[in-house]
C-alpha cells in the first residue's frame, strides 16, 4: 500500500492507504477526505477532485490535454501544483506525497 | 422529531443528505433506498465497471461518511406507502417512518420495449448496479450484440462492447443517433467516430421482435432482415420513478411537479433530480432532466432551503457522456435555439457547436474540447455571448480573454 496524506479544507491532516492502480481520488473517497466530491466520478469534467499538491509533485505523471484544460477553464482558482486527483494513478512513486484539497 | 427522509439514494438523494449537514442541518436524516447497494456512481457501469470481472462500485460517498455525518442509510428498502396526513411512510421491511419534510429522489427506471422478445435471456437493461453485474456475467460469452436505441447509454455501451472486439450494432427508429439530446452536426459526428470503431449504425429502422431459441436470445428482427445477437442491449430511454407520488395523489405532469424552490404540490414534500419537473428559472417552462449535475446541484439547493435559506434552483445545466474515448460534452440547453455556430479542428472535424437564441448563447456542445465546456459553463452562468468570429474559432484562450474583459 501506498501512504497520502489530505489536507482536507479545515487544515486537518489525513494519511490514508491507498492501493497501486486506482486513482488518488478513489482512494480519497473510499477513505472520505473531506472536500473531495468527485461529482463526475473519474471522468474528468467536474472538478470537485481538485488538490494542490504540497510534496511529492515530481513524482506525478504528466497531465494530460483533457486536465490541463479542465482546470484552465474551470472557475476555480488553480494554482501552479493544481492537479485532478482523478487523473493520476496511485503507484508506488507517490508514498509520502501531501495533497491540499481546494474544496467548494 | 422525525426530521428529513430522503427516498432514493441516488447521486441526488446522496448529496442531498451529505449537504444537508454541510449547510448545518442538525435533525435527523434517514435516506431510504430499495437499492441494496451501498451508493454509487452511475456513469462508470457502462464503462470502468465493465472493464475487469472484479471491478468495484465507485462509491459516491464512503460508508464512513454517513457515519461520521449521522446519516441513517437503510439499504434494500422500498417504501410503500406515504400517508401526506399523518405524515408517515410504511416501508417493506413491515416498519414504519415518520417525516416532517419528505424528499422524493426515486430517479428513472428504463423504459422498456413494446415488442415481443424482451424477456430473453441475453437482453439487459442499464441502470443499476444489478443490471451492469448481470451484463458483466454475460460478456465472456458474447460475440455479436445488438443496441437498440441510439441515446447516450446505448451509444456508451456500444463503444465499450466494440472496444473488446465484439461485433456491435446499434439499431435506432428516428432518422439519427442521440435524438432530441443533441444536435444533428454532433450526432452526426459521433456517428462517424462509432462507424470507425467499428460499429454498424443503422438509423431511420423498425424493430420488428427479439428472437431466440429455448429462452435464449439469438436475434433482432429489423424490417426485412435479422441481425444474429447473443447480446442486446436495450437503451431506449427512461420514466421518472413517479408511483409514490401518483398513489400519494401529488401533482405529475411529465414525472413529480415542483416549484422553483423544488416543492411539490404538497408543502411537506419536494422532489429532485431525475424524476422531478422543475419550471426554469428564465421561462417558467416546465422541464425534467436526466443528469448527474441536475441531481446534485438540486440537491445542494434543496439542502440550503431546508436548512432555512430558501434557495431557488437555477444553476446552468450540463452535461457529459464517454463514448469510447471520445467526450462529449454539453452546457445549457439545446432546447429552442434557433441557430448555430460551428468551430472545427484544423483537420475539418467538428469540435464545437454554439447554439444561439435571439442572439443570446443558450447552449455548447464540445466533444474532445474540455477546455471550451469548462468555460461555456462560465459564460453561460453569467450571460454572456461572445462575438460570432470567436465562438467560430472556438479557441478557448482567445474567448477567455474576452470573457473576462466583458466581466471587468
Amino acid at each position: 500500500m501506498v501512504k497520502l496524506t489530505f489536507i482536507e479544507p479545515s487544515g486537518n491532516r489525513r494519511e490514508i492507504e491507498a492501493a497501486p492502480g486506482q486513482s488518488v481520488m478513489v482512494a480519497a473517497t473510499t477513505a472520505g477526505i473531506a472536500g473531495i466530491e468527485a461529482e463526475c466520478g473519474g471522468s474528468c469534467v467536474c472538478a470537485t477532485c481538485h488538490c494542490r499538491v504540497v510534496e511529492g509533485g515530481a513524482a506525478l505523471p504528466e497531465m494530460e490535454e483533457a486536465e490541463r484544460d479542465t482546470l484552465e477553464f474551470t472557475s476555480d482558482a488553480m494554482g501552479e501544483t493544481s492537479r485532478l486527483t482523478c487523473q493520476i494513478e496511485v503507484s508506488e512513486a507517490l508514498d509520502g506525497a501531501v495533497f491540499e484539497v481546494v474544496g467548494h | 422529531m422525525a426530521g428529513i427522509v430522503i427516498i432514493g439514494a441516488g447521486h441526488g438523494g446522496t448529496q442531498l443528505a451529505v449537504s444537508l449537514r454541510e449547510e448545518g442541518y442538525e435533525g435527523p436524516v434517514t435516506v431510504i433506498s430499495a437499492d441494496p447497494d451501498h451508493p454509487y456512481h452511475k456513469p462508470p457501469l457502462s464503462k470502468s465497471f465493465m472493464k475487469t470481472p472484479d471491478a468495484a462500485l465507485q462509491p459516491l460517498r464512503a460508508p464512513q461518511v454517513f457515519a461520521d455525518q449521522d446519516i441513517d442509510l437503510r439499504l434494500g428498502v422500498r417504501v410503500e406507502t406515504v400517508d401526506r396526513a399523518n405524515k408517515r411512510l410504511t416501508l417493506s421491511d413491515g416498519t414504519s417512518c415518520s417525516y416532517d419534510k419528505l424528499v422524493l429522489a426515486t430517479g428513472t427506471e428504463a423504459r422498456k420495449l413494446t415488442v415481443p422478445g424482451g424477456d430473453l435471456r441475453g437482453v439487459f437493461t442499464l441502470r443499476t448496479a444489478e443490471d451492469a453485474r448481470a451484463l458483466r456475467a454475460a460478456l465472456p460469452e458474447a460475440t455479436q450484440v445488438v443496441v437498440i436505441g441510439g441515446g447516450f447509454i446505448g451509444l456508451e455501451a456500444a463503444a465499450m462492447l466494440a472496444g473488446r472486439g465484439l461485433s456491435v450494432s446499434v439499431v435506432e427508429l428516428a432518422p439519427r443517433l442521440l435524438g432530441r439530446a443533441a444536435s444533428a452536426g454532433i450526432a452526426f459526428e459521433v456517428e462517424t467516430i462509432l462507424t470507425g470503431m467499428g460499429v454498424q449504425v443503422r438509423t431511420g429502422t423498425e424493430l420488428c421482435d427479439i428472437v431466440g431459441g429455448q429462452g435464449q436470445v439469438t436475434g433482432v428482427r429489423i424490417a426485412d432482415e435479422t441481425l444474429p445477437a447473443d447480446l442486446v442491449i436495450v437503451g431506449i430511454g427512461a420514466l421518472p420513478v413517479d408511483d409514490l407520488a401518483r398513489a400519494a395523489g401529488l401533482e405529475i405532469d411529465n414525472g413529480i411537479a415542483v416549484n422553483a424552490v423544488l416543492q411539490s404540490s404538497d408543502p411537506e414534500i419536494y422532489a429532485l433530480g431525475d424524476c422531478a419537473s422543475f419550471p426554469d428559472p428564465e421561462s417558467g417552462e416546465r422541464r425534467r432532466l436526466e443528469s448527474v449535475q441536475n441531481a446534485t446541484d438540486q440537491a445542494r439547493a434543496l439542502a440550503k432551503t431546508l436548512a432555512g435559506r430558501v434557495t431557488p434552483y437555477a444553476a446552468v445545466p450540463w452535461f457529459w457522456s464517454d463514448i469510447g474515448a471520445m467526450k462529449l460534452q454539453i452546457a445549457g440547453l439545446l432546447q429552442g435555439a434557433e441557430n448555430s455556430i460551428e468551430s472545427r479542428t484544423p483537420e475539418g472535424r467538428l469540435k464545437s457547436v454554439y447554439h444561439l437564441k435571439a442572439g443570446r448563447l443558450v447552449a455548447v456542445e464540445t466533444i474532445n474540447s474540455a477546455g471550451e465546456h469548462m468555460l461555456a459553463r462560465q459564460m453561460l452562468a453569467a450571460g454572456f455571448t461572445p462575438e460570432a468570429d470567436l465562438m467560430r474559432g472556438g479557441d478557448p484562450r482567445q474567448l477567455k480573454a474576452a470573457f473576462v474583459a466583458a466581466q471587468s
